[in-house]
């Protein structure tokens, strides 16, 4: 009798916090219905080494130069957002792809101040070098005004990048090992065509289609959306591109394993010149097997390889 | 002085008239302020920016907008070969401008016997004219053929439908992943840092830089214009952020025109260099040179007296050197300046060498005797020049501020001088023995004007605008001072600019 009353019981509670659960899911908040109101220009700055970006120095420029795809409101709602893939990024959210901070943080001035600079390749941001560099700052500080979590948080800390260990056949075949284990592949495809078997079924945070990035196209001349130089890839394992499908590994990996995988990408760029390539060419062609290093005697440092993980 | 009362009598009916045109026109443009146009600018629409992302304002060309024409008409990502675009991508615009407007000049006017009703004589008498009317049709195409291979054809035609190429150029950028080797062959316009081509001015005089086009009077050398599409072969380099420009072009020397019909083997070269600095919160600064220097004709050899086309020879020497400048004074304000410093030899200035008129094609029109209509005045063997023959010199200034109220509202402005610093003829002239005047064919020219782009999408290249010039030129009697007289010309002119 006390086990039915219990079950009874704990149906009736169910009952009252699901109905009420329920109602309340249903019970929508009336929209702020009417046309939006006017943007306001709140004084944000941004700092560059010793140059100083004021919004209120960008509402041309950003009007002129960028509206049209990230919209007046910084929404990703400009009149070209609907004919681009991928979509502008959405200011309101503050979440940016390149960035030298952890996942999750918000940028440095000077990670947006470089994106600006530099464009992001197979997308339709442009590479705005012509503008100075005061302008590009003003811009920085313009792209705050759309979300308060400008107002409310600091940037994150900047990661710390190792000096770049030699490239050998070793840090390549150890590379690719993390490639396989990692699951990289899986959408970056075996080759690195972009063309693993989850690649189609990418979406980014907005649930807008993604493509993940083949490195096998392109030559010498190919770019990877946030730079061009080894230190930016391994950035890119270590801080994640926030808002796609492409994680952090910075709790996973050690920064050796990362600068492995880095040499190991780049011999995916069959087309370009570099010294990874050289160093394969010097194999024949042939990446090595990566044989695991035996376990160090209990006194000795730890091996600092990744015990390994997926995502 | 009766003639006087008459002229003013006449005008005042023609005043009316005109400042009703005028404010029907301003009605007609208030009215329609909330109209748009649906529109699909080439460039515009394959990048998916808006026309201000490349233009100061339509069709001039911001530093952004420079970058991207000197790329090949690429942004340098991943998409600028065609294989990106829907297939159904045709990079095409079009463009022609309905105006209306009022031109005021001097003319020689008849004057008629009153009893008999034949010409008595004639008077210098301002006409004023105001009506509707059109400007030519362009039918712009440009873009990629291939990464790093790209094209421009421009076939262009008068107000009445006339056709002919403007431009039709192919250029092969980025040679060796190289921003500093792209060669380019066909007819395009000079590497002009202030583009006329890209002029913001619609008006008769004002829509070109006079500086560019400025010839003595009765020079003979039509070939040394700036302005005007040339035909060669131009290479050019710049710096990936193209801070640095520089550019050099072997030209034809026959300003352009197709056919081979002038010089049998005459040349010009066109040489640039420009540099951009930062300067802070005004902006980007660039200053630069340029020097235009070349041979051609002076003397055809004939059939029956009817000059050959294509034979020219006895080549002669011309050049134009001169500073650019382009000056940002903070988010609003830019000035941009061109001096010049030109000189012909003194054959042109006698005027021989004045290109055997072509129909826009190709085809001579010359079939009559040398120096008649369409024929150029033709040098012989062993021609000597008239006593004081000089080679003329002047100096020419151009001076474009433009004040950039916001990405859809431009002011503008334009003052330029072209100053005589050496006539052609140190004596003799018009019968008088004496020496020309010294300002003969002085040129001052004034423009201000607005454009208005009601919207500002990538889909649409729309803008109000209107436009005053007041052009003096020095052709006129001579005054006591035993200088040319300055005869004005002024138009007024309101219209709808759109591109498609």
């Amino acid at each position: 009798m006390r086990f039915i009353s219990a079950i009874l019981f704990t149906a009736i509670l169910g009952f009252v916090f699901g109905t009420g659960f329920t109602a309340r899911a249903f019970a929508q908040e009336a929209p702020d219905v009417g046309p939006k109101p006017p943007l306001v220009v709140k004084p944000m700055e941004s700092h560059i080494g010793n140059i100083t970006g004021h919004s209120a120095d960008a509402k041309s420029d950003y009007r002129r130069y960028c509206a049209g795809c990230h919209g007046d409101y910084g929404d990703a709602n400009g009149e070209n957002a609907v004919w681009l893939d991928p979509k502008p990024r959405d200011f309101t959210i503050a979440t940016f792809k390149c960035r030298s901070t952890l996942t999750g943080t918000l940028p440095t001035d000077e990670d947006l101040f470089n994106t600006i600079g530099r464009g992001l390749t197979n997308s339709n941001m442009p590479i705005w070098n012509t503008f100075t560099k005061q302008q590009r700052a003003d811009l920085v500080a313009y792209i705050k005004i759309f979300s308060p979590r400008w107002e409310h948080e600091k940037a994150g800390e900047p990661i710390k990048i190792p000096a770049e260990p030699p490239v050998t056949v070793e840090s390549i075949s150890h590379g690719k090992a993390l490639f396989t284990k990692l699951e990289c592949w899986k959408c970056h495809g075996p080759h690195g065509e972009g063309d693993g078997p989850s690649a189609s079924t990418l979406t980014d945070s907005k649930d807008n289609p993604i493509r993940p990035y083949n490195f096998a196209a392109g030559g010498s001349d190919s770019r990877f959306k946030c730079g061009n130089s080894n230190q930016d890839i391994y950035k890119i394992f270590m801080t994640g591109v926030d808002g796609t499908p492409m994680p952090s590994f910075a709790d996973v990996i050690q920064p050796n394993d990362a600068w492995d995988l880095v040499h190991f990408l780049r011999t995916l760029q069959v087309n370009r010149h570099g010294k990874e390539n050289e160093v394969l060419a010097a194999a024949h062609g042939v990446i090595p097997p990566y044989v695991e290093k035996s376990p160090a005697p209990a006194a000795a440092p730890a091996d600092n390889k990744s015990p390994g993980g997926g995502h | 002085m009766r003639m006087w009362a008459q002229s003013h009598l006449c005008q005042k009916p023609q005043r009316v008239s005109s400042v009703l045109a005028a404010a029907f026109a301003l009605i007609f443009l208030l009215l329609s302020a909330s109209q748009s146009a649906n529109a699909l600018p080439a460039f515009a629409r394959k990048y998916g920016l808006r026309c201000s992302a490349c233009h100061e304002s339509w069709p001039a060309l911001n530093n952004f907008g420079l970058k991207f024409r000197d790329n090949g008409y690429q942004l340098m990502n991943e998409r600028d070969a065609p294989i990106w675009q829907n297939p159904g991508y045709w990079p095409v615009t079009f463009r022609i401008t309905p105006i209306w407007h009022r031109l005021s000049s001097l003319s020689q006017v008849d004057t008629y016997n009153s009893t008999t009703g034949a010409i008595s004589g004639s008077v210098t008498q301002r006409i004023s004219s105001t009506g509707f009317d059109l400007s030519g049709l362009d039918f712009h195409t440009g873009g990629t053929l291939e990464k790093n291979f790209s094209f421009y054809v421009l076939p262009s035609s008068d107000s009445t439908g006339a056709f002919h190429f403007e431009s039709v150029n192919a250029r092969v950028d980025n040679i060796a992943g190289s921003p500093w080797l792209n060669i380019r062959l066909g007819k395009f316009e000079l590497n002009n840092l202030l583009s006329e081509k890209r002029t913001l001015w619609l008006t008769g005089n004002g829509g070109i830089y006079q500086t560019y086009h400025f010839i003595p009077v009765n020079d003979g050398n039509t070939f040394g214009q700036m302005g005007d599409n040339q035909l060669g072969m131009e290479y050019m380099g710049h710096s990936v952020d193209d801070r640095t420009r520089i550019s050099a072009a072997l030209l034809s020397s026959n300003d352009g025109s197709v056919g081979l019909i002038t010089g049998a083997n005459s040349y010009s070269g066109f040489f640039t260099f420009d540099q951009a600095f930062d300067a802070g919160k005004l902006g980007t600064e660039r200053v630069g040179a340029y020097a235009f220097v070349g041979e051609a004709a002076t003397y055809y050899l004939t059939s029956g007296g009817v000059p050959i086309p294509g034979s020219g020879i006895g080549n002669k020497g011309f050049s134009r050197v001169g500073f650019y400048g382009q000056f940002y004074l903070g988010p609003h304000f830019d000035l941009n300046v061109v001096t010049q410093h030109g000189s012909d030899n003194a054959y042109f200035g006698q005027g021989y060498g004045n290109a055997i008129a072509s129909d826009g094609n190709g085809t001579a029109t010359c079939t009559s005797t040398a120096g008649t209509t369409g024929c150029p005045l033709n040098n012989t063997p062993g021609q000597i020049l008239p006593t004081g023959s000089r080679a003329p010199t002047w100096n020419g200034y151009t001076f474009e501020a433009r004040y950039v109220y916001s990405p859809q509202l431009i002011f503008k402005a334009v003052y330029e001088a072209e100053r005589m610093s050496q006539q052609a003829n140190g004596s003799g002239y018009m019968g008088t023995g004496g020496p020309s005047p010294s300002n003969l064919g002085n040129i001052n020219n004034y423009s201000i004007g607005y454009r208005y782009n009601p919207f500002m999408t990538s889909r649409a290249g729309f803008a109000y605008f209107g436009e005053f010039n007041l052009f003096q030129n020095a052709v006129g009697p001579l005054n006591s001072s035993n200088k040319a007289t300055y005869q004005n010309t002024s138009e007024l002119l309101f219209g709808m600019d759109f591109d498609f």
